[in-house]
């Protein structure tokens, strides 16, 4: 009982502590406010000149002001605003306020009036457009006060006319960010007010200074941004802007057009200097294309960037783009046909390819060519070959964007594209690589095209490669010629970069099973085999004829008579591959042999998938264990668990849902049998033994429960909630074994302490998960709690011994998509028996290179640990630069780890490996409880463990041979 | 409104000879002074007695600006300054003021030299006068006297060219030399500010072309070289005056370096290290790529170049040889031509424009029997092929 009051005593001080903490706080807040105005007002009054005033000012605003002082420092500041002869101090007591009035909790409009008056006698600019930044900052602090921003907007308005571009500038920006959006709310206000902001920002289109006609359009993307429906007469005011002088402007006003491009695509607008009209979408289109080729090649690249994203644009239009010889003023055609038509007949300008082609054949009328416009004509022509890269990126991307949602003008890019295979820009190379992949189910590549991209296998850039043979996987091939060239050249590539064997196997294994047609009739060159002599029996090793294998077996298995062309050996060799490399060979119908597989039908959908259902049958099995007896159920699990490993291991899609409930099981095991000992019975000091397999279980279980928890991607809150239940399950376990094994209390009492601490932050983490745990240990738990909380230790502990007996397994609902977090390191290889020479002392760096997996945020977590022999271990953090993302859900790590070390008298092996770090407190389970609970229990809770961090090893481990030599003196 | 006069003296419906004189509110300007590559006689030069017949060229020109070094730009300078008589400013970029004396005294060694001619300027004029020349830097404006000044912009076309833009009070004009709008390996595009001059004096030898991409013309060129390569022949390539170690040279080198290009490639001239060694020099003057990565790697260092020698034109296998001068009139390229012209498994690839008159020219409108000095015939099987680069 003593224990027990004790520990009452122990919360209600906490709390208390808690609360006089708040309330020193507030009162130390109410005690400075007025120190600290009456301080500056102090040190204003004494300043004597204005530089000193400044400093005085500038000291005070290194210092943050509580919400409740403001008010008060405000005063004093318009106070000794209006004294103030000397612009500049007027100018940072005007910046003083608007970052008074930033201040959170603090709402501005008591001092608004002050600081319109002070506009009234105000004659600096600088100062004025100072304080209309501070009304833009009272603004945009009162979004729900309508009649505020309307004054607001009206002193913007009187204050246009200011000879001072800043002062024009502010006003601008001030109606852009606080004019009224809604037609309704300008008709309630009065009638100065509800002049059309939109007319009177047009108005300073043709301002004489471009930065205000850069504020202007700033301004009115603003009310776009806003909401507001710009206007369509605004429209040619904008096109006249994009001849501007000044690049900004220019910018400003690409992006104008753009927006009422995507606002009235369909409207029609005539073209000047004839009488026709085209769709405003595609004469905005036209008018950006001809901005690719603008001086100034910020503007080029915002342009090449937006036609990215023009989809509506008519698509001749488009076609223009890739095509620099429609340029004589194609405005005036009508259709494609009759252009076309003048095309061919018009014959004045020449390729250049042949000499003399151009040479006049008859007198050219000069008015008749009309070079006023470019227009779409040659876009990308243009922006793929710019000065700048980053303008031929941005000219890559938009091709990418137009040519996925138009076939066609796909089919018309490829030629571009593929030249830009050949950019001396790596990034720009990968770029229209990966571009081309996201459009090659639109494409189908010839041969003098295939031979350009083919070209690229040989970069030296690893990344280039891999994003060629992604590509490969993807593109439709029109020949055997081209299937064989591409062959050839991947077979190159193995020979000059012996570590793409991977990615060339699965590039050919896309390429075999996309063009059976076109393989089968090269299969006897290919396997070289020969009418009537047998041929030698190829080496089975070979990465390249493994190549050649894979490809032709993929092939075979949509090609039902190609089969009848392999050799004997050729059979053998399938059935070792598909033993050796399931996930690059598939199983196939061979005539006059068995099944070697039961070969799957892939018309199957999921949810029928005999393998799938075997999953969930299994574990149906499992949760209606309840009325086995012990032995029963233990065996039922060992069965299971080794079926859904095995079944991991066949089904590469379900392994993650495999792995992950097979961990479930095997914890739930664990804890069955540490709980089912018959000695927990005896008295606890005798059974050393005992206790140290359930301390190990309780350890284990721990240790599975944060891979669950980390190691998976696709694991949603229901999962989260199970695995928190599970952890908890084992830290009861734990605090069992501990105290049967402890004597006294003090150390037991705080164990309990934090145990049910930990109960209660659950509880609240997972409030609403709840109610599907009926029956289970934290339920039980749950009910308990009263009692828990006022029981001696020792009784606690008889209490979770009896609940944990007594609770249900719990369900493990699975989700949708369960993918496992998988490394894999491709180099080091682990093979080579030179050791890695080096002088101690100094460094040695050691190329990894590795696959990730279903890995979330890998710059984070992901850690390359190297284990020296003397046990000395080394986490290394790579840079955030060294991951990759070649697409969704996988990742690549390709890094140096410096190696270093003292003398060693001979070679030794070192270990290396990925890891992958968690920190509990960034659990999933936190990101995932709705906003409000979460940030109750923010407030509430200490975080549970403190933040537990650890590391799981998620790869392989590497080993690699090295030496460090004594260094030579 | 005050006028602007303009007098070519060349390069008006020729090319060649680039020479233009522009009168601008009393301002007389001479832009290039360049020489014809179809003449031997007086023609080569512009002709400067239409000023000289009022009295001497300083007193009438306030000064003479170069656009870039090539001959046809640069080529009469000395004849023009040191043998007419000019003693005023002549105005052109760092890079063509280090390599032009280069190129004008390998022009009079092939002239004076090989052809023996007389009456022709020696070195020392060509160091004379290029003691004259003041070098500007670009978006530089030089106040050539109170009034006139002058400000040069980039080109693109070769190392240090030049457009030119020339102002007198509120007039002014644009003199643009040659440029190029298309960035290639080395050099970037021509850029110019919106400076709206009055006149716009523009090059425009490829006006009525619309080429086609510039990788559709690398990829073009390559082609033909392989397909060549392939078939055992010989590929001779001429190379336009000197234009250093270009664009089409350095990608079929680095198009060696990766296809595995068996032949050889032979650069005819000395030139190539002196040019790489401009290029470095002049690093800012070159393009993004060359820019950004001249630190990590020397661009200009090409493992398969080699220097050609006279006695490797008759070595047996594929090669491929770039040699100058690129119109084929006179020097190693037309020596190698001769060699060559009659197996119809060679090829040469004209690269750029070809002045009337020269063999160049005749080959490419499609003449097979050339006459030659001492009145050969020379049978033309070889193919040609034309390749506008520049």
């Amino acid at each position: 009982m003593a224990a027990h009051l004790k520990k009452r005593v122990y919360e209600e001080f906490t709390k208390v502590v808690q609360q006089q903490h708040e309330d020193l706080s507030t009162k130390k807040l109410r005690l400075t406010k007025p120190s600290k105005s009456a301080a500056l007002h102090v040190d204003l009054c004494k300043a004597t000149s204005p530089a000193d005033a400044l400093q005085y000012l500038l000291q005070f605003a290194r210092k943050p002001v509580e919400v409740e002082s403001v008010e008060g420092v405000v005063r004093i500041l318009l106070e000794h605003y209006y004294k103030e002869n000397d612009a500049s101090v007027r100018l940072k007591i005007a910046s003083l306020l608007g970052l008074l009035s930033k201040t959170a909790g603090f709402s501005p409009d008591c001092i608004m009036d002050d600081a319109i008056n002070t506009l009234q006698n105000e004659k600096s600019h600088q100062v004025l457009a100072q304080l209309l930044d501070t009304l833009l900052v009272i603004g945009t602090k009162l979004p729900d006060n309508p009649s505020v921003r309307m004054r607001l907007v009206e002193v913007a308005c009187k204050h246009l006319t200011d000879s001072s571009h800043g002062v024009r500038n502010k006003c601008l920006q001030l109606i852009g960010c606080l004019g009224p959006v809604e037609k309704g709310v300008a008709k309630e206000a009065e009638s100065q007010a509800a002049r059309d902001v939109q007319k009177i920002i047009g108005d300073h289109f043709n301002d004489q200074d471009p930065r205000v006609r850069t504020a202007a359009i700033k301004a009115m993307l603003q009310l776009h941004e806003r909401g507001l429906k710009l206007q369509q007469a605004i429209y040619s005011q904008a096109c006249k802007l994009l001849a501007d002088d000044y690049e900004q402007v220019r910018s400003a006003a690409v992006q104008l057009i753009w927006v009422l491009s995507q606002l009235y695509p369909e409207s029609i607008v005539p073209i000047p200097s004839s009488n026709e009209e085209i769709r405003l979408v595609d004469d905005a289109f036209g008018k950006i294309c001809h901005m690719v080729s603008d001086g100034s090649w910020v503007v080029r690249v915002q342009a090449a960037k937006l036609l990215g994203s023009m989809q509506q644009v008519s698509s001749h239009f488009l076609e223009q783009t890739l095509d620099k010889k429609l340029m004589s003023d194609l405005r005036r055609k009508r259709t494609a046909h009759e252009r076309a038509k003048e095309l061919y007949s018009s014959g004045e300008f020449s390729s250049g390819r042949k000499w003399g082609d151009d040479a006049p054949k008859e007198e050219i009328d000069t008015g008749a060519v009309n070079l006023i416009e470019s227009g779409a004509c040659g876009a990308f022509v243009h922006g793929l070959e710019d000065e700048m890269y980053e303008v031929r990126i941005a000219a890559v991307e938009a091709l990418c964007m137009l040519a996925q949602s138009s076939p066609s003008f796909a089919e018309k890019c490829l030629d571009f594209l593929v030249d830009m295979f050949n950019d001396e820009i790596e990034e720009v190379r990968l770029q229209s690589i990966h571009t081309m992949r996201k459009i090659s189910n639109n494409i189908t590549l010839r041969e003098d095209q295939l031979d350009t991209v083919l070209a690229v296998l040989e970069d030296s850039s690893r990344d280039i490669r891999e994003a060629l043979h992604e590509l490969l996987c993807c593109t439709n091939v029109s020949t055997k010629e081209g299937i064989h060239l591409a062959l050839v050249e991947l077979l190159k590539n193995l020979t000059k970069y012996p570590t793409d064997r991977e990615s060339i196997w699965k590039c050919l294994k896309f390429l075999g099973s996309r063009h059976p047609t076109l393989v089968l009739p090269l299969v006897p060159e290919l396997l070289s085999t020969h009418p009537f002599f047998d041929t030698p029996e190829p080496d089975m090793d070979d990465p390249a004829y493994i190549a050649v294998l894979v490809l032709i077996f993929n092939a075979a298995k949509s090609c039902p008579t190609m089969p009848a062309l392999f050799s004997d050996h050729t059979f053998r060799h399938y059935a070792y591959l598909r033993d050796s490399l399931s996930h690059l060979v598939p199983p196939l119908r061979l005539p006059g042999r068995k099944l070697v597989s039961s070969a799957v039908s892939p018309s199957i959908t999921p949810h029928e998938d005999p393998s799938q259902q075997f999953l969930h049958q299994s574990l149906e099995r499992v949760y209606n264990f309840q009325h086995l007896d012990p032995q029963g159920i233990q065996e039922l699990l060992e069965f299971t668990i080794r079926d859904l490993q095995r079944l991991g291991e066949l089904q590469s899609e379900l392994a993650g849902m495999a792995d992950f409930t097979a961990t479930y099981l095997q914890c739930q095991l664990l804890l069955f049998k540490a709980l089912q000992e018959k000695l927990w019975n005896v008295a606890a000091p005798l059974y050393l033994k005992q206790n140290a397999l359930a301390s190990a279980a309780a350890k284990q279980i721990l240790e599975e429960t944060y891979k669950m928890e980390f190691m998976y991607s696709g694991v949603e809150s229901r999962q989260v909630v199970i695995i928190h239940h599970m952890r908890l399950q084992a830290k009861a376990l734990q605090l069992i074994v501990t105290a049967r094994t402890t004597r006294g209390v003090e150390p037991l009492f705080g164990m309990c302490e934090k145990f049910l601490q930990e109960v209660d932050s659950f509880q609240r983490c997972f409030i609403s998960e709840l109610p599907h745990m009926q029956g289970s240990f934290v339920d039980k738990l749950l009910d308990l709690m009263p009692r828990l909380v006022t029981s001696k230790p020792s009784e606690v502990v008889k209490i979770l011994q009896t609940t944990l007996r007594q609770s249900t397994f719990l369900h493990l609902p699975l989700p949708e998509q369960l993918h496992r977090a998988t490394a894999n390191i491709i180099e080091p290889t682990g093979e080579s028996d030179n050791p890695l020479r080096f002088t101690s002392g100094l460094v040695v760096a050691l190329d990894v290179d590795a696959t990730l997996e279903h890995v979330q945020d890998p710059q984070g977590t992901v850690k390359v640990q190297v284990l020296y022999p003397d046990g000395q271990a080394q986490l290394i953090h790579p840079k955030p630069a060294d991951f990759r993302n070649p697409g969704p859900g996988r990742h690549r790590l390709i890094t140096q780890v410096y190696l270093s070390h003292t003398a060693w008298t001979e070679p030794c092996q070192i270990e290396v490996r990925l890891l992958l770090a968690y920190n509990s407190n960034r659990s999933k389970a936190s990101t995932r409880v709705p906003k409000s609970t979460w940030s109750e229990s923010l407030e509430a809770l200490p975080p549970p463990e403190n933040g537990i961090e650890g590391t799981i090893p998620f790869s392989k481990p590497v080993k690699v041979y090295i030496m460090p030599k004594p260094a030579r003196r | 409104m005050p006028e602007i006069k303009v007098t070519p003296l060349g390069a008006g419906q020729d090319v060649g000879r680039s020479c233009i004189l522009v009168s601008i509110a009393g301002k007389n300007v001479m832009l290039d002074c360049g020489m014809h590559m179809g003449y031997n006689d007086d023609r080569r030069f512009p002709d400067f007695s239409y000023i000289t017949q009022n009295g001497r060229l300083t007193d009438f020109l306030d000064c003479v600006i170069i656009s870039h070094f090539h001959l046809d730009h640069c080529g009469a300078l000395p004849y023009f300054s040191e043998m007419v008589g000019y003693d005023g400013p002549i105005y052109m970029t760092h890079p063509t003021k280090a390599i032009c004396p280069i190129l004008l005294e390998d022009y009079r060694k092939i002239t004076v030299d090989k052809k023996g001619e007389t009456n022709f300027f020696t070195s020392q004029m060509i160091k004379d006068c290029m003691k004259k020349v003041v070098a500007v830097h670009l978006h530089q404006t030089v106040q050539v006297d109170e009034e006139l000044e002058i400000k040069a912009y980039y080109a693109g076309h070769v190392l240090g060219a030049a457009m030119f833009q020339i102002k007198v009070g509120c007039e002014s004009v644009v003199y643009t030399g040659d440029y190029n709008m298309t960035p290639d390996r080395h050099l970037g595009a021509a850029w110019l500010d919106k400076c709206r001059p009055d006149l716009l004096i523009s090059e425009s030898t490829y006006a009525t072309t619309i080429r086609d991409s510039k990788r559709c013309r690398e990829r073009d060129f390559l082609k033909k070289v392989h397909e060549t390569v392939e078939r055992g022949g010989k590929v001779r390539k001429e190379r336009k005056e000197v234009k250093m170690l270009k664009n089409e040279e350095k990608q079929i080198v680095i198009n060696a370096e990766r296809m595995n290009l068996k032949a050889p490639i032979y650069f005819s001239t000395g030139l190539t290290e002196k040019a790489n060694h401009y290029y470095k020099l002049f690093i800012t003057w070159t393009n993004q790529k060359i820019r950004k990565t001249f630190v990590q790697r020397n661009m200009f260092e090409f493992k398969h170049i080699k220097a050609f020698d006279r006695a490797f034109a008759d070595n047996p296998g594929p090669m491929v040889v770039f040699a100058t001068p690129g119109m084929l009139h006179a020097g190693q390229s037309l020596q190698i031509f001769r060699k060559w012209a009659g197996n119809e498994k060679n090829m040469v690839i004209m690269p750029g424009y070809c002045v009337q008159g020269t063999v160049g020219h005749k080959i490419l409108s499609g003449q097979r029997k050339l006459e030659m000095e001492g009145r050969q015939i020379l049978e033309v099987k070889l193919q040609v092929e034309h390749m506008p680069f520049n």
